[in-house]
């Protein structure tokens, strides 16, 4: 059997949950899934899942499952495991999922496959293939030994609207777990956000963003330059917004901004995943990088290899005579 | 207090990886490599900790005889000792998460280390793994992708980064494992005199014997498909830039 474990927040599923279960979905052929929600008042998210085409919804609940803690999530997890006996078990590849994984992982010794953005199942057995090397490279790994084997699907690689509906209604199955808040060492507090976002990046109609290639704060002036010749806003990779060049509500990527302008210029972007799932979803993509193998070429509509020092001068002007 | 940090050696983020031809493993005789970038805040976290609190940072590494450089590095910035598991199997790609977590545990665990920090991931197998099963088998606590430590009374506050610009405080009761986010410092960089002093400083050889056997197994590398049709545009920057702005303008439509 096949699991998916779905993730929730005060009894909202993460979005990345759906395509975790159409990557199961297509992984499976037909053959059962299953989908397992855990937390603290979670009958809803529970519910919400039983309208996929999955065999059952396992329904996890404990208070002591109330705040996502690791050692909770992996008590429960391990108790659940040993009830239902998945052969592969699929998870979103998000903060949480990184924090439990490899923990659950170790506790069962059996193997983790993580960011997977494709699967397959052949003769020799299934296999998994996942970016390295920064998304310069992909690898196709497959797991060894028994039974689990847990594999982690990146965010954005499977589509949520490609799950597939069941006739009805899953059963909701509950799935009582032994815990006891002793036995979890971390405390977490409420999440929050950072100041107020002053600028919202994701209604921006054109965006100019900066990467590392721009070398130094002073020349983030030049990038500015050419955002207003095409009336863009200024947005930046993570590296940037870290070394305080930009603020931090100028960036893109999974820890930063989700955006969806009709023009993304990335200057000195190499394209790495965490920044391409915050603008993949840009009408139209422009890339200048100097190296001609940077994956954000893999994206962009149109691209230019060379020296952004000497291309984006070259753009401003253009566009001062067009 | 007494830190550990895991740093690993990966090859240089500008070079494209030359693939070997058994397609499961890259040509790392044409590579040069660095230390992974996370894992230098992780060692800047760790150095500023011992500034305010006292203590001892040690610096682990699993790798071939090449990995000691990171190592020579990290002393030079300040660290009192390092550890090197030296096994010719720890490859980039073909270190596999738990055997790296095994033999670094065999090295560690005797020292009782009050603190361990890693790297969120590597930057070239990006697994993402490596510090939580340390964790799971040092028997610690842990927190993953942290943005900023406080030390409190019998434990850490740590300040864990979430999706979209979100973040939590944790609390955790020492002896604890964290995972480091870049960005969560500024670098400090060696100076002459720590470059010196480094010479002088012990880095203890360890020989793990066999490794414990792969959970994960590459079959191939290769190069990513493309997913787009992109138009490239090539040329002189002056001629480029023209022929972008005017496709921008008549063709994709996107300008004014
Ligand atoms: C959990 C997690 C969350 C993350 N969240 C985010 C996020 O929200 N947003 C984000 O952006 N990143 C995020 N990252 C970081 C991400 O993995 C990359 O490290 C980062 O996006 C790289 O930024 P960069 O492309 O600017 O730098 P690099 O990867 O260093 O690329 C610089 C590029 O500039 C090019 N270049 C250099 N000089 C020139 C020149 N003169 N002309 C033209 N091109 C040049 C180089 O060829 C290279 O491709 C996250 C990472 C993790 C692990
Ligand atoms: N061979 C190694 N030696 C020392 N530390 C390592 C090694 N491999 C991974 N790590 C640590 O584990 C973190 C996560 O690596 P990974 O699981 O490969 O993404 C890295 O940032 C390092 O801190």
């Amino acid at each position: 059997m096949m699991l998916v474990i779905a993730e929730q927040r005060s009894g909202r599923l993460h979005r990345a949950s759906w395509e975790a279960l159409a990557a199961a979905q297509e992984f499976a052929a037909g053959q059962p899934v299953e989908a397992l929600v855990l937390g603290s008042g979670v009958a809803q998210a529970a519910a919400e899942l039983s309208q996929a085409a999955v065999g059952a919804v396992h329904l996890v609940e404990h208070p002591a499952l109330q705040s996502y803690t690791p050692d909770g999530y992996v008590l429960a997890l391990q108790q659940a495991f040993g009830t239902l006996r998945p052969e592969q078990v699929f998870l979103p590849h998000t903060y949480q999922t990184r924090d439990f994984a490899p923990k659950l992982a170790a506790r069962l010794d059996r193997a983790l496959i993580t960011d997977c953005v494709a699967a397959k199942r052949s003769d020799a057995g299934a296999s998994f293939f996942r970016p390295v090397y920064q998304g310069k490279l992909v690898a196709e790994v497959a797991a060894e030994g028994e039974f689990p084997h847990l594999v982690t699907i990146q965010i954005g690689a499977f589509r949520s609207d490609k799950v597939a509906r069941g006739p009805a209604a899953a059963e909701v199955k509950p799935l009582a777990v032994q815990l006891d808040g002793s036995q979890i060492r971390e405390r977490p507090e409420e999440p929050f956000q950072e100041a107020k976002q002053a600028v919202d990046l994701s209604q921006a109609e054109r965006i100019v963003a900066v990467g590392r290639g721009i070398k130094a704060q002073e020349h983030i002036a030049l990038a500015e330059q050419l955002a207003g010749a095409l009336g863009a806003q200024l947005a930046a990779s993570r590296p940037i917004c870290d070394s305080g060049w930009l603020p931090m509500e100028r960036q893109v990527g999974s820890s930063g901004q989700t955006v969806a302008p009709k023009l993304y210029v990335a200057l000195g972007i190499s394209g790495a995943i965490q920044h391409v799932v915050g603008m993949k979803g840009a009408r139209t993509i422009v890339a200048i990088n100097k190296d001609a193998d940077a994956p954000i070429f893999e994206i962009a509509d149109y691209g230019i290899v060379g020296d952004l020092f000497e291309i984006v001068p070259a753009m401003i002007s253009a566009l001062e005579k067009s | 207090m007494k830190i550990a940090v895991c740093i690993k050696q990966v090859p240089v983020r500008e070079w494209q990886p030359a693939v070997e031809e058994t397609r499961r493993a890259i040509r790392e005789r044409d590579a040069s490599f660095e230390m992974n970038e996370p894992d230098a805040y992780a060692l800047e976290e760790a150095l500023r900790l011992r500034e305010q609190h006292s203590g001892e940072v040690v610096v682990c590494t699993a790798g071939p005889a090449r990995a000691s450089q990171v190592l020579r590095e990290a002393l030079a910035r300040g660290a009192d000792r390092g550890i090197h598991v030296e096994h010719d199997g720890l490859t980039s790609i073909g270190a596999d998460s738990f055997a790296v977590a095994a033999v670094l545990v065999d090295a560690i665990r005797d020292e009782r280390f009050d603190l361990v920090l890693t790297g969120l991931q590597s930057d070239d197998q990006g697994a993402a793994q490596t510090g939580v099963i340390l964790a799971e088998r040092l028997g610690l606590p842990h927190a993953t992708i942290v943005m900023e430590v406080q030390v409190a009374a019998g434990g850490l506050r740590v300040k864990r980064e979430l999706e979209g610009g979100w973040f939590q405080w944790v609390e955790l009761p020492l002896p604890a494992l964290v995972t480091i986010q870049s960005g969560i410092n500024q670098l400090r960089y060696a100076t002459l005199k720590g470059i010196m002093a480094a010479k002088k400083k012990e880095i203890r050889k360890v020989s793990p014997g066999a490794l414990p056997a792969a959970h994960v197994r590459v079959v191939s590398l290769d190069v990513p498909r493309k997913t787009k049709q992109t138009q490239m545009i090539a040329g002189p920057a002056s001629e480029a830039a023209k022929v972008l702005v005017d496709k921008l303008k008549n063709d994709a439509r996107v300008l004014g």
